[in-house]
């Protein structure tokens, strides 16, 4: 451990927000009346001051480096007084106050790469976690899933011709440092293989007892394995969660052979007209398949394909299918249900379908 | 290795199509600097082998913090040398990721000096992810970042970094000041932010409409959702304008409503109040005309989290209806006991909405001194396995209580 730096400065929490509000946002705090979506990307919000401020909505990658970042920089210094924003999906948000300046900015954001939308009735750019950049758990990329299906959907960003919004995420193992159960479309690394263990190093990195009781399902007990104090799985239990790893690295599930992702479908979390509701087993696995996982590409964009035939304006995915139920879904998009859609963990009955009300 | 530009033809692929590129944006780092080098080549081999290069975990930090850091180490590091060490810093984001240009060029001056280059803005909890350095880099960056102004946000088992939708800065349903309470819940728990001492991680999460644009329900251990208790205000002649430039009244808003609460005439709109469920949907397609009504405050829900250990929760009804104050001293009183009895009660990698499943919501207030009321439920229960807590006994006539 290096030596404290002389003058230690801990604790200070973040810097107060204030000082970063464009000027006109801070002037108009707590005091704004509407807004209009001026076209897909530019929001215009009006204050009760007669204000009037204008958004550009840029995509951007979550993953940027230092350079990107000053570029956007010189961009919010030419065009917005030197500050910017980000939303909670990774785009990044410039603020104008002149709406002549709008489609310069525009330009020069494509110059840069950088599309513009992402507003209204779109998909806007996919919340994601590490994947093989920097996670030791995942069963998937993050980053290239995402790059190949944006470029798949992009036209669903840069115009606002879905029935509703449509909110796509990606986390690369059952952890979901993204927590992404509840989205219209969940992209989720699996694992499918049970832990592979390392017998020989199990005891000596980590508390046996803790590793048996890491395990939802109770299939980890206390065994000696040639000759090692270890643990033995029964592995018709296991439900590949991964919790074991996260507790002991000696219990290892990564596995280029069997492991890849799985596809969720109709989760909400906003409280428009359906209460929030969690995503849905759709396609149970498809192998992983870098750099482009062209089948996972082309899984999505079936499925908003054929949610936007179908479904009526304001309908989210989930409300969709509820509307016209799950057998419709699999139908229309022609996915095979089978055995893995039916649930089996806690609660499961709450998910069986209880009533005669089907439709023909 | 590192000095040359390694060759990477899968990731090159990423490199194509119109969305922006992460592999362009490493490459862009990349010149620079030693370890975005060494990244792309084991990308590049992750790529080809699909499988990831990271060893789990490594106890790494700053000075007197136990979070903010999160070690990690390369499997193959006499191949990859510059990424042997690769550790993240999460950055305490500024509340609604508002910032100036002079303060973000200040980060990547830091982080141009003592990392990789490369960043997530942002990560999914909400902190900038300065994505990447060495050991020995750690304390240098803490204090470069200290100086002009940033600090580091949670990690492990201790407050994950507060977040929160950009509220009143810049939204006209923001039902309270969410940047505001976002701020001064993130100073007040300082120690607890940067010093793990639960159970599990705990996710406060603010959003100032039904909308919920920082998904809170879904994955806050406390969810503030802004919302109304009186009428929602209508301009008329702001509906007559939807109309005439062609929204179908009817149709797609009245049709859509969920607690089948309003009426179209064709010339006037009228709402029922008190079967408003305040979903936001009118609100939503008519911001010109409809706006929340002026007695505004939040639901307080608590305990959702995604699927490990036991399942993924969706927050539930802890306040039906919260008046966010300065210093907001009832909700960090309540915040208090809920820590108490978890840190004494509740198990490793126990987060508080699995605590609430295992001793049950109705034991659960009691312990935390909250009345049960019907808010908190869809419905009552429908199994009658009931927990009777006493019983009358015969003794002379008289009745005592017996208790099991």
């Amino acid at each position: 451990m290096p030596e404290p730096t002389k003058k230690r400065i801990t604790d200070i929490g973040p810097p107060h927000y204030e000082q970063f509000l464009p000027p006109a946002v801070k002037a108009n705090y707590g005091k704004w009346l509407y807004h209009e979506f001026v076209r897909p990307g530019v929001l215009m919000h009006a204050s009760e001051t007669g204000d009037k401020l204008y958004t550009v909505r840029a995509g951007g990658s979550r993953l940027m480096s230092i350079d990107k970042i000053r570029m956007i920089c010189d961009l919010a210094d030419k065009y917005c007084e030197g500050y910017l924003r980000f939303t909670s999906r990774h785009n990044i948000e410039f603020m104008l106050t002149d709406p002549s300046k709008i489609d310069a900015l525009i330009a020069d954001l494509a110059k840069l790469g950088h599309p513009v939308g992402g507003t209204g009735r779109s998909i806007t750019s996919i919340v994601h976690t590490q994947g093989w950049i920097h996670c030791h758990s995942a069963a998937t990329d993050a980053s290239g899933i995402v790059k190949a299906v944006m470029d798949g959907v992009i036209e669903h960003f840069q115009n606002e011709d879905l029935p509703a919004k449509c909110r796509i995420a990606l986390a690369c193992c059952l952890n979901m440092c993204g927590a992404v159960h509840c989205s219209d479309i969940a992209i989720l690394g699996v694992h499918r293989r049970p832990p592979m263990i390392d017998h020989a190093s199990l005891k000596k990195t980590c508390e046996i007892p803790n590793v048996s009781a890491s395990c939802p399902t109770a299939a980890i007990r206390p065994g000696v394995v040639n000759g090692f104090e270890s643990v033995v799985v029964e592995e018709d239990r296991c439900m590949f969660c991964a919790n074991c790893y996260t507790v002991c690295p000696s219990m290892k599930l990564n596995d280029p052979l069997n492991d890849g992702v799985s596809i969720w479908v109709g989760g909400k979390v906003s409280n428009a007209r359906h209460e929030p509701m969690f995503s849905k087993l759709a396609i149970p696995y498809i192998p992983n398949n870098p750099p482009r996982w062209p089948e996972v590409v082309d899984a999505i964009t079936n499925i908003i394909d054929v949610w936007k035939a179908n479904a009526r304006l304001n309908e989210r995915l989930g409300e969709w299918i509820e509307r016209v139920g799950w057998p419709r879904f699999f139908q229309l998009t022609g996915i095979q249900f089978e055995k893995l859609h039916i649930d089996d963990f806690k609660h499961a009955g709450l998910t069986f379908k209880r009533s005669a009300h089907l439709m023909y | 290795m590192a000095d040359e530009f390694p060759k990477t033809p899968l990731l090159d692929e990423l490199e194509k199509g119109a969305w922006p590129s992460f592999v362009s944006e490493i490459k862009m780092a990349a010149k620079r600097n030693a370890a975005s080098r060494d990244l792309l080549g084991l990308l590049e081999r992750s790529y080809r082998e699909k499988i990831g290069h990271w060893k789990h975990g490594g106890i790494v930090g700053v000075l007197g913090y136990g979070g903010g850091v999160i070690g990690r180490y390369c499997d193959v590091p006499e191949e990859f040398p510059n990424v042997s060490h690769f550790h993240t810093i999460r950055v305490n984001q500024p509340s609604g990721w508002y910032y100036s240009t002079s303060a973000l060029r200040k980060i990547c001056d830091i982080w141009e000096r003592h990392g990789s280059g490369l960043t997530n803005m942002h990560g999914s909890t909400g902190d900038i992810i300065l994505l990447g350095t060495r050991t020995d880099e750690l304390e240098p960056t803490f204090s470069e970042l200290t100086e002009v102004g940033f600090d580091l946000g949670g990690s492990g088992s201790d407050v994950r970094t507060p977040s929160c939708c950009l509220g009143k800065s810049r939204c006209e349903w923001a039902c309270y000041d969410t940047m505001a309470l976002t701020y001064d819940l993130t100073k007040s728990f300082q120690d607890e932010l940067h010093r793990p001492a639960f159970p599990y991680k705990f996710k406060f999460k603010m959003s100032g409409c039904p909308n919920d644009c920082v998904a809170s329900v879904a994955r806050a251990d406390i969810s503030i959702i802004g919302t109304w208790r009186d009428d929602i205000r209508i301009d008329h002649d702001a509906v007559m304008e939807y109309a005439e430039k062609g929204l179908d009244i009817q149709k797609h808003v009245v049709n859509f409503c969920p607690g089948k609460c309003m009426e179209w005439t064709g010339k006037k709109l009228t709402i029922d109040n008190s079967t408003c469920r305040h979903c936001m949907h009118c609100l939503n397609l008519m911001p010109k005309a409809l706006r929340p009504g002026k007695d505004q405050g939040a639901v307080v829900l608590i305990g959702s989290k995604a699927p490990i250990i036991e399942g993924a929760l969706l927050s539930s009804v802890l306040i039906p209806f919260w008046n966010p104050q300065p210093p907001y001293s009832d909700l960090k009183d309540l915040v208090g006991r809920i820590w108490d009895l978890w840190c004494e009660e509740g198990k490793n990698r126990e987060r508080i909405g699995e605590f609430i499943q295992r001793v049950g919501m109705g034991n659960f207030l009691e312990m935390i001194g909250v009345e049960p009321i019907a808010e908190m439920v869809a419905h009552p229960r429908e199994n009658p396995y009931v927990f009777y807590e006493e019983y009358l006994v015969e003794d002379d006539g008289e009745e005592e209580e017996g208790q099991n």
